[in-house]
């Protein structure tokens, strides 16, 4: 390959520390590819570009002198959720169309003290509120596989970016599958670590008790070099886990002799279409060839998990998002008469419909006389669901899954019907219920369209599970599939 | 005929140096802003960390009432909108409180005592402040006050006057001062007072529609505001009305409540578990800790003043009810040996001064140990009353020690009978006529009138001649 930009970052990481290439090439390049495609794909929002380059200097000094990193240089793209200091940092909302961030998140500056470029700020759904990136302020998201069909989301851009190789790997977040369900749309890797395992300081929250900080890849190695990076123990976040960060690259290339792949029953019926399932017969085919031994499991309440998911996730966010208030930042209504005139009309006019019809299930949810029938019947589902995968866990070493029960749909095909919509996330939302690691990884192409198989571990057990897909990656070449190269701009 | 039920919810602003979920400073008075931090400006993506030292005092709290302490307490989110709230919601408890029942006694007018149950007390953290009046047709919010820690403390309704709520609120002031988790201050609104207030016919079981008064902040106004409410409520009654529940506000201008919100106004709070923050666990270790460092508190104070400096009930609880007061008092006892002669001096003069000067007795020009001296001076019948409170005015201008005032002012006490009798003999030879009427009056007149005699001697004297012997050498002399 002679275009620096399909490379792996491990690919990268090699060519930048024997000397092949500098960090301003390997940034310039990103950058140009970008400018290229970004109006086409519109994956981006803000493209920090001379913020980039002086980055990619000092990368390239610290390597002169001898003091880089091993990611030292290696660019990144941030979904546009994560605070960025100095930069806009949108949400994806009018209503923080006009917002500078003060400040970096953790996983910003965890990946600037490891010396990486950030090229820019990645498009999304709304407050992270979407599984297409339709909902976006800045337009939606193309899927560079098929420019009619979406991405996926909510971290649509993320997802978009990495597949379009316009940056080797992104941040992305995850809530109900917002990492994994774009990864399958778009051909990439996603993972969504045990909720705590990344810091979500800096993170605009959806629903705190969900969102969960991850990365989107070209492989799973990738994810492993990137993970290490941004987990780790946050004082600032006190959900954050004061575990251990293991070498996640270090055992990558352990065998998976005998490990037990569970197949959740709940997960294989006639929801799921005839050639998603061929699919996934494709990938235990090829964990049975590396000697995996796969074992069914039952997982009884995961049926209730979108019901608990939209009651649970909604209910965060009513009270998360009463911040944007038009009062300190962010959108603010002209000539508000009075307090009120100035709460309705700032909140109004700066969220979408969607975000609106979020909060106001999760107002309604948490309203006096309703509380005990949604949000504590959601929470009880929860646990049950927990109890499950506890259970399960006790009988295997990884579930296996898919991510999507299709193939990425057609821009507009969902956009009217929301439940449609929330029953994207029907395969992915009770690991986030769980709290559990779950990655999704390419399991090959139906009717030209990627298609992705998702593996949920218990809590930190994230080095296993890159371990099994990096290992199914090194006999399968799904992951190598990348999207027609677009000529037509 | 109609009874009052009254409780209290007290908020207490906790004395740590940092907010309860951020590191900003919680220091009064500073300019509007400056003490507010990303986290209590709620930027996007901010999280709360809780505060370790304001769970150490709220334990205290729990263990000096004597409650359950909550080894599990939840953090809630309890939703509303306002400009001095910047996240939309204040994280509070709910329904698992650090504190749980406990209770204190309180001391009323008669001498009796009553125990009023605590029901909870829970952390939560301060809103900002609004400033109405500093830009026209605007309002400035000031978040320097925003997150800092409170402890809520909520009573049973089993205060019957607004003088027991102020005997309660006084308890709980002594308390948080005793364990030093906040100055108490209700000018500057470390401690803030919501009355629930109802009533109904004595001897009746079922309560009255209750009305909350809410921020009033004095003893003062906390007794003048639920007298207010409660004839406020009698003549409602009385006029064959009923009263609605709705929150009210005390104006000490008017002596007076005034509706605020009804009812049908009020939020509803849309209370759930915080999910930034994980339950707080309090292990044995923590909790013992907490109760090895507690100090003597106020009632065990009580019991040892009055047997070590022999003084009544009443004056140990008015005495101890102020930690640094009690210490003071302390110090004057043991150092003069005077146990009631020290208790009259600091209830009296010293207190009396306390509050006309608006002072704390830490800040008072007259030391312990000063008044110590001149308690032994009165003692030792270098002083009488009347030099003794001349003594102590210098004090108050701090004049120097007690011994040099009286050799400065030349106050030593004359007790030499043989320079009285000389100025009696003075006195009875400048005032024949009154000495004639005197000697002329019968018995029970003559007590009146030997006054005059004396005032003339003590005036004479410049004060100094010992009282008692002017009045034993007058009465001789005269009924010669």
């Amino acid at each position: 390959m002679s275009d620096l930009t399909q490379h792996t970052l491990l690919e990268l990481q090699s060519q930048l520390q024997s000397g092949a290439i500098s960090s301003v090439e390997l940034t310039s390049t990103f950058l140009a590819r970008i400018e290229r495609l970004n109006p086409t794909l519109n994956a981006f929002i803000t493209v920090t570009e001379s913020q980039a380059l002086a980055q990619a200097q000092a990368a390239d000094a610290a390597r002169a002198a001898g003091t880089a990193g091993p990611l030292t240089g290696l660019p990144i793209a941030h979904k546009d959720l994560f605070c960025t200091d100095g930069v806009l940092t949108s949400c994806a909302s009018k209503m923080l169309s006009n917002f500078v961030a003060p400040y970096d998140a953790h996983v910003v500056r965890a990946c600037q003290e490891a010396g990486m470029v950030m090229l820019g700020k990645l498009n999304m759904d709304e407050f992270a509120m979407g599984s297409s990136n339709e909902n976006s302020f800045y337009g939606p998201v193309k899927n560079p596989w098929d420019l009619k069909r979406v991405p996926g989301g909510s971290s649509g851009g993320s997802a978009a970016a990495v597949a379009a190789s316009m940056t080797p790997i992104a941040t992305g977040t995850d809530t109900g599958g917002s990492i994994r369900q774009p990864a399958a749309f778009t051909g990439t890797s996603g993972l969504k670590p045990t909720y705590g395992r990344v810091s979500r300081f800096g993170m605009v929250a959806y629903a705190s008790s969900l969102d969960q900080g991850g990365l989107i890849g070209k492989s799973a190695a990738d994810l492993a070099l990137g993970l290490g990076v941004i987990a780790g123990h946050d004082p600032r976040d006190s959900t954050s886990a004061d575990q251990p960060v293991p070498d996640y690259t270090a055992t990558l290339t352990d065998s998976i002799q005998g490990l037990k792949i569970g197949l959740p029953d709940a997960f294989f019926d006639e929801r799921l279409d005839a050639r998603m399932q061929a699919r996934m017969e494709a990938v235990m085919d090829a964990y049975r060839a590396l000697g995996a031994e796969l074992v069914p499991v039952k997982l009884p309440h995961v049926a209730e998990a979108i019901p608990a998911y939209y009651v649970i996730a909604p209910a965060e966010a009513s009270a998360n998002l009463s911040r944007f208030d038009g009062v300190r930042y962010g959108h603010r209504a002209d000539s508000p008469a009075d307090l009120t005139d100035l709460y309705e009309r700032s909140r109004g006019e700066g969220f979408s419909s969607e975000v609106k019809r979020r909060i106001l299930i999760g107002t309604y949810a948490l309203s006096e006389g309703y509380f005990d029938a949604y949000y504590k019947k959601a929470q009880q589902i929860r646990r049950l669901i927990q109890q499950d995968f506890t259970h399960a866990f006790t009988e295997c070493d990884l579930l296996l899954s898919p991510t999507t029960p299709s193939t990425a749909f057609q821009i507009g095909a969902k956009s009217d019907d929301p439940v449609a919509m929330y029953l994207e996330d029907i395969y992915t939302v009770a690991t986030n219920l769980a709290g559990l690691p779950g990655g999704c990884f390419p399991s090959g192409l139906v009717d030209g369209l990627p298609t992705g198989y998702q593996l949920t571990g218990p809590a930190f057990s994230e080095a296993r599970l890159l371990n099994a897909a990096h290992q199914l990656q090194q006999t399968t070449d799904w992951h190598l599939a990348t999207p027609e190269e677009i000529t037509h701009v | 005929m109609y009874e009052a039920v009254i409780g209290l919810e007290v908020h207490v602003q906790l004395a740590t140096e940092s907010k309860m979920f951020s590191g900003s400073s919680t220091q009064f008075g500073q300019a509007p802003n400056t003490q507010a931090s990303l986290i209590d400006l709620a930027m996007p993506g901010v999280l709360p960390t809780p505060n370790a030292k304001a769970f150490e005092m709220a334990v205290k709290f729990g263990l000096a009432i004597d409650a359950e302490i909550g080894r599990t307490s939840v953090f809630d989110r309890k939703n509303y909108f306002y400009p001095d709230l910047p996240k939309g919601y204040q994280i509070s408890q709910f329904d698992a409180p650090i504190v749980g029942p406990g209770h204190v006694i309180i001391q009323l007018e008669d001498g009796e005592t009553k125990r009023i149950n605590v029901t909870r007390a829970h952390l939560e953290e301060d809103a900002g402040k609004s400033i109405h009046d500093a830009f026209d047709g605007l309002t400035g919010v000031d978040l320097n006050r925003a997150g800092t820690p409170l402890l809520e403390i909520v009573s049973e309704p089993e205060l019957a006057s607004a003088k027991e709520a102020v005997a309660y609120l006084r308890v709980i002031h002594s308390l948080i001062r005793y364990l030093e988790i906040s100055d108490g201050n209700m000018a500057e609104g470390s401690m803030r007072c919501d009355c629930n207030v109802s009533i109904r016919p004595k001897g009746s079981q079922a309560l009255g529609t209750r009305t909350e008064i809410k921020n009033v902040n004095s003893f003062r106004f906390v007794e003048k505001a639920i007298n207010s409410e409660i004839n406020r409520q009698i003549e409602i009654l009385e006029d064959g009305g009923r009263v609605i529940q709705e929150t009210r506000l005390y104006d000490p201008d008017r002596d007076e409540t005034r509706s605020m919100r009804s009812k049908e106004e009020a939020n509803d709070y849309r209370y759930f578990p915080d999910p930034d923050l994980l339950p707080v666990v309090l292990d044995e270790a923590f909790i013992q800790a907490c109760r090895d460092a507690l100090p003597e508190l106020p009632a065990a104070r009580k019991v040892r003043y009055t047997e070590t400096y022999g003084i009544t009930d009443y004056d140990a609880s008015v005495l101890v009810a102020d930690r640094d007061i009690a210490d003071y008092f302390a110090k004057v006892a043991e150092a003069s040996g005077e146990g009631k002669l020290a208790a009259n001096w600091v209830m009296g003069s010293v207190m009396a001064e306390l509050n006309q000067q608006d002072v704390s007795i830490t800040e008072f020009p007259v030391t312990a140990s000063d008044l110590a001296q001149l308690i032994q001076r009165v003692s030792d019948q270098t002083l009488n009353s009347k030099t003794a409170k001349t003594v102590f005015e210098a004090l108050l201008n701090r004049e120097g020690s007690v011994d040099d005032i009286i050799q400065a002012r030349g106050l030593v006490q004359v007790t030499d009978t043989g320079a009285i009798e000389a100025i009696v003999d003075e006195v009875i030879a400048e005032n024949p006529d009154q000495v004639a009427n005197y000697r002329q009056a019968t018995e029970d007149k003559r007590g009146k009138m030997l006054g005059f005699f004396v005032g003339q001697v003590m005036k004479k004297s410049q004060g100094k001649a010992n009282p008692q012997a002017v009045n034993q050498i007058l009465a001789s002399k005269l009924s010669d």
